[in-house]
C-alpha cells in the first residue's frame, strides 16, 4: 500500500502511478525508434526496400533505420523464405540482438512456408525463433507491412518495464 | 539428319549412338567414354564452333539400367546453331569426364549435377556440393526415390531453445 | 632456445618471402616481407540486397586473391517441385525465380511450354507479352540502377529510380492483381486484355520517362567518383566471358553482341525496331551504360507495340492446353469443370524434350522441360544467369580490393532467388 511502491500491490497485482507512467514514456520510445535489421532473403525484401523508399516511408515511424549489424537492431523481419543453409545463420543472428528484440514474419513463406512444400523449407520461421506478428501476403504490400510495425507498436504499448510480464508471474494463491 | 548430327558420326562412328531432333532441337546421344572428344570436336572444329555453354544438366531413369542422362547444351555465337550431347551412366559407376577444360561455365553446373543427382565428374577442380549444405547426407534431392518432403529435417531443429 | 621454437611456430604458419639483394650477397637468408592470408567471410547476411549470399575472400592486404562463393541460402527445391505439379501449377514458382522482375521469368516458361506443345499464340497476345517483358525490363534496370548506385555510395540515385518504379507498380497492381510476383502470363496467352485506361496510362508514361533516364544518368556519368569505381574494375575478355556461358549485359561488355531477341527472334520483335547496346572494354562502366540505354531501347519497343497492336484473342484457341477466360469458369459448367480438370490432371504433353531460352533483363533465361507425356513434367531444370555468372566471379574478381567485390556483385545483377531456385 501506498503511493510510491516499485513493484506489484499485494492486493490485485496493479502497478502504481508512478511505474506506469515511466513504463508508458519507456515503451513509447521502444516503439517510436524501433531499428530493424537488414534481413531480407527473397521477394519481400524488395516490397521491405520499396517500404523504405520515398514513397511509403518507413522512417515516419521511427523505423527507417535499418542496421546491418544484430547489436545495434531491436527488430528482425525475417522477410523471405527460410532454407535449410539459412536457418541456422538466422538463429544465430537472433541469439546475437540484445533484448528487448522483436520478430515480424513478413510474408507466407516465413509464417509457413508458403508453397514451397519441400525438402529444404522450413515451414515457418516460427519453428526455432519466436514470432511477435505474422504479415501475411506474398509478397505483401507495403502497406500491409506497416499494418504490422503498428500492431508490433501497439503490442510494445502493452509490455510490462520494471515489472515482470503478466504471463511470467505466479500470483499467491 | 541433321548436318551437324552427320559429322558427328562421321568423325566417331563408334562413339556415336542416336541422334533425335525434334521441334527444331538437336540431341546427339554418345557414349560416355566419348563424350569428351565429341565435346572437343565441337568446340574446336571450325564448321561446329560451338563457344558457350547453355546449361548441363541431369535426368533420372529410375527403370532403365542407365540409370543416369547427362545432358549438355552448347550453343555457337558466329554460326548461331545449337546441339545437344547426351549420354547415359549407370547408377553403379556414375562417373563422367568432365568439361571444365573446355568451357570453364560448366565447373558450377557440374557441381549443381553433382549436387542434385550424386554424379561424379572425372578432373573436375572443384567437385563438392554448391546448393545443398557441403555436409548434407540425406542423398541427392533430384533423384526420383528422393522424397519432395525430403527425409524428415523439416521437423528437426537442434537449434530449437526454450524461448516462448 | 624458446626463442627459436617460438620462431619456428610463427615461421611454419606465415609464408615468408625472401629477397635477395644482388649488392649484399649476405642478404639471402634474410626474411623481408612477411604476409599473412587472410580469410574473410562476406557472410550470408550483408547490407546488400543482392540476396542471401556467402562469399569467403581470400585476401592478401586488400587485394582478392581468391574468391569462393557458398550459395544455397535460398534453395527451395523448385525443380523438384515442378515434378509434382502440373505444367498451369508451375508458373507461380517461376515469379519468385527472379524477383525483381518476375513476369519475364514467366514469359520464358510459357514459351517453352509453348514449344513443347506446338502452341502459337495469338498476334496480340505476342504484342501485349512483349510490351508488359518490356515494361519489366525497365522495372528490373531501374531496381538494379539504384541499388548498384546505393551499394557504390549514390544513395540519391536509389530514391530516384523507386519513386520511378513506383508509378510502374501501381501500373502493374492494375493490370493484375499483384505488384510484385504477378503471374498475368499463361500457357497459350494471357491472362486479360490490357484496358483503355491502361493504355492511356503507359502512353503518358512513355512521355514522362525518358528525360528521367537522363536525370539518372546526369548523377553518374561524369561523376569521377562513379568512373573511378567502375572504369576498369572486373574486366572479362569476350573468349573468357563465352567460355564462362555469360550472357546479357554481362556478356554484352565484352563486345559480343548476342542477344536472343535479335539472334533467334520470338514473340513480336521481329516486328519491332530496336538496337543492342555493346560495350568495349569489358567493365562495369560499359554495363551500366549498356543497361542505361537498354531503357532507352525499351521505350522504343514498347512505343511500336502499342501502335502497332490490332484487336483480336489474348489467348490461343486450344481448348485442351489453355484456361478458359475467367468470366465463363464462374458462370459456365463446362468451363469450370475445364479449368478444374487442366489444373489438377494437367494436359496431355507429348514426350519428347525440348530447350527454351528468353532473354530476361539478367541473361538467358532458359527452360530445358524432359516430358514423358502427361500432365506433369518429368523433368524441368531452370538455366539461370545468375547462378552462370557466380561461376565467373572468382575469375573475375582477382586482383580487385574489397570494396570492388560489392560493385561486382552488382555489376553481375545477382538475384539469388534465380541463383539458387
Amino acid at each position: 500500500m501506498g503511493l510510491i511502491q516499485i513493484g506489484r500491490h499485494e492486493k490485485d497485482g496493479q502497478s502504481d502511478v508512478i511505474v506506469t507512467t515511466l513504463e508508458r514514456a519507456v515503451n513509447w520510445a521502444r516503439k517510436g525508434s524501433l531499428w530493424p535489421m537488414t534481413f531480407g532473403l527473397a521477394c519481400c525484401a524488395i516490397e521491405m526496400i520499396a517500404a523504405v523508399s520515398s514513397r511509403y516511408d518507413m522512417d515516419r515511424y521511427g523505423a527507417g533505420v535499418f542496421r546491418a549489424s544484430p547489436r545495434q537492431s531491436d527488430l528482425m523481419i525475417v522477410a523471405g523464405t527460410v532454407c535449410r543453409r539459412m536457418a541456422p545463420v538466422i538463429r544465430k543472428i537472433y541469439d546475437q540482438m540484445p533484448e528487448p528484440k522483436y520478430v515480424i514474419a513478413m510474408g507466407s513463406c516465413a509464417t509457413s512456408g508458403n508453397i514451397y512444400d519441400s525438402y529444404s523449407v522450413v515451414q515457418g520461421v516460427d519453428r526455432f525463433v519466436p514470432v511477435d506478428i505474422y504479415v501475411p501476403g506474398c509478397p505483401p504490400t507495403p502497406e500491409a507491412l506497416f499494418d504490422g510495425i503498428l500492431k508490433l507498436q501497439e503490442r510494445i504499448m502493452q509490455k510490462r518495464v520494471f515489472t515482470k510480464q503478466p504471463d511470467q508471474v505466479k500470483l499467491k494463491a | 539428319m541433321h548436318s551437324l548430327a552427320e559429322k558427328i558420326q562421321q568423325e566417331f562412328p563408334n562413339g556415336f549412338v542416336k541422334a533425335v531432333e525434334w521441334r527444331g532441337d538437336i540431341a546427339v546421344i554418345v557414349k560416355r567414354e566419348f563424350l569428351h572428344d565429341i565435346a572437343k570436336y565441337v568446340h574446336d572444329d571450325p564448321d561446329m564452333d560451338c563457344d558457350y555453354m547453355v546449361h548441363v544438366s541431369s535426368v533420372d531413369w529410375p527403370d532403365d539400367e542407365e540409370r543416369f542422362e547427362v545432358v549438355y547444351e552448347v550453343y555457337s555465337i558466329r554460326k548461331r546453331h545449337r546441339i545437344r550431347l547426351k549420354t547415359r551412366v549407370p547408377e553403379s559407376d556414375c562417373i563422367v569426364d568432365s568439361l571444365t577444360d573446355l568451357w570453364k561455365g560448366a565447373d558450377f553446373m557440374e557441381r549443381e549435377v553433382y549436387d542434385m543427382m550424386g554424379i561424379r565428374f572425372r578432373h573436375h577442380p572443384d567437385l563438392r556440393r554448391i546448393l545443398m549444405p557441403d555436409d548434407y547426407t540425406e542423398g541427392y534431392p533430384l533423384r526420383k526415390d528422393f522424397p519432395v518432403q525430403g527425409k524428415g529435417w523439416r521437423d528437426t531443429f537442434e537449434f530449437l531453445s526454450e524461448a516462448q | 632456445m624458446k626463442d627459436t621454437t617460438i620462431k619456428q611456430v610463427l615461421d611454419d604458419q606465415r609464408t615468408t618471402i625472401y629477397k635477395v639483394d644482388p649488392e649484399h650477397p649476405e642478404s639471402e637468408s634474410l626474411p623481408t616481407l612477411r604476409t599473412e592470408e587472410l580469410l574473410l567471410n562476406m557472410g550470408p547476411q550483408h547490407p546488400s540486397t543482392h540476396g542471401v549470399l556467402k562469399v569467403v575472400l581470400e585476401l592478401e592486404g586488400e587485394r582478392l586473391v581468391k574468391s569462393t562463393p557458398v550459395m544455397g541460402f535460398l534453395h527451395r527445391g523448385v525443380e523438384k517441385l515442378a515434378e509434382d505439379g502440373t505444367y498451369h501449377q508451375f508458373i507461380p514458382h517461376t515469379d519468385r525465380l527472379d524477383y525483381v522482375c518476375a513476369m519475364y521469368n514467366n514469359f520464358a516458361y510459357c514459351r517453352a511450354v509453348e514449344k513443347l506443345m506446338n502452341i502459337t499464340v495469338p498476334d496480340r497476345a505476342e504484342y501485349l507479352r512483349t510490351i508488359v517483358a518490356e515494361v519489366q525490363r525497365i522495372i528490373g534496370h531501374q531496381f538494379w540502377l539504384g541499388t548498384q548506385a546505393l551499394d557504390i555510395g549514390a544513395m540519391t540515385v536509389f530514391f530516384y529510380t523507386f519513386r520511378d518504379r513506383e508509378i510502374l507498380l501501381d501500373w502493374f497492381d492494375e493490370l493484375c492483381g499483384a505488384r510484385l510476383t504477378t503471374s498475368w502470363y499463361r500457357i497459350g496467352g494471357v491472362e486479360r486484355d490490357l484496358t483503355q485506361a491502361l493504355i492511356q496510362k503507359l502512353r503518358q508514361f512513355l512521355a514522362y520517362f525518358p528525360p528521367k533516364i537522363d536525370e539518372y544518368v546526369v548523377f553518374l556519368e561524369k561523376n569521377r567518383i562513379w568512373v573511378a569505381r567502375t572504369k576498369g574494375v572486373a574486366v572479362i575478355s569476350a573468349e573468357d566471358a563465352l567460355s564462362f556461358g555469360l550472357s546479357g549485359p554481362t556478356l554484352r561488355g565484352s563486345g559480343v553482341d548476342y542477344d536472343l531477341r535479335k539472334y533467334e527472334p520470338y514473340s513480336a520483335y521481329p516486328k519491332c525496331e530496336f538496337s543492342v547496346p555493346v560495350g568495349k572494354n569489358g567493365d562495369t562502366y560499359d554495363r551500366y551504360w549498356i543497361r542505361v540505354q537498354e531503357m532507352y531501347e525499351s521505350v522504343k519497343i514498347i512505343q511500336q507495340c502499342l501502335d502497332q497492336m490490332q484487336e483480336g484473342p489474348v489467348m490461343a484457341d486450344v481448348p485442351s492446353v489453355t484456361l478458359p477466360p475467367k468470366e465463363r469458369v464462374f458462370t459456365n459448367l463446362e468451363s469450370m469443370i475445364q479449368q478444374f480438370k487442366l489444373f489438377s490432371q494437367g494436359f496431355d504433353a507429348p514426350p519428347g524434350e525440348i530447350y527454351c531460352g528468353t532473354e530476361a533483363h539478367k541473361g538467358e533465361l532458359g527452360f530445358y522441360i524432359v516430358s514423358t507425356g502427361g500432365g506433369k513434367p518429368y523433368r524441368l531444370k531452370i538455366r539461370a544467369p545468375s547462378f552462370i555468372h557466380m561461376g565467373a566471379f572468382d575469375y573475375m574478381s582477382r586482383g580487385y580490393m574489397i570494396a570492388d567485390a560489392v560493385t561486382i556483385f552488382g555489376t553481375y545483377d545477382i538475384v539469388m532467388g534465380e541463383c539458387d531456385r
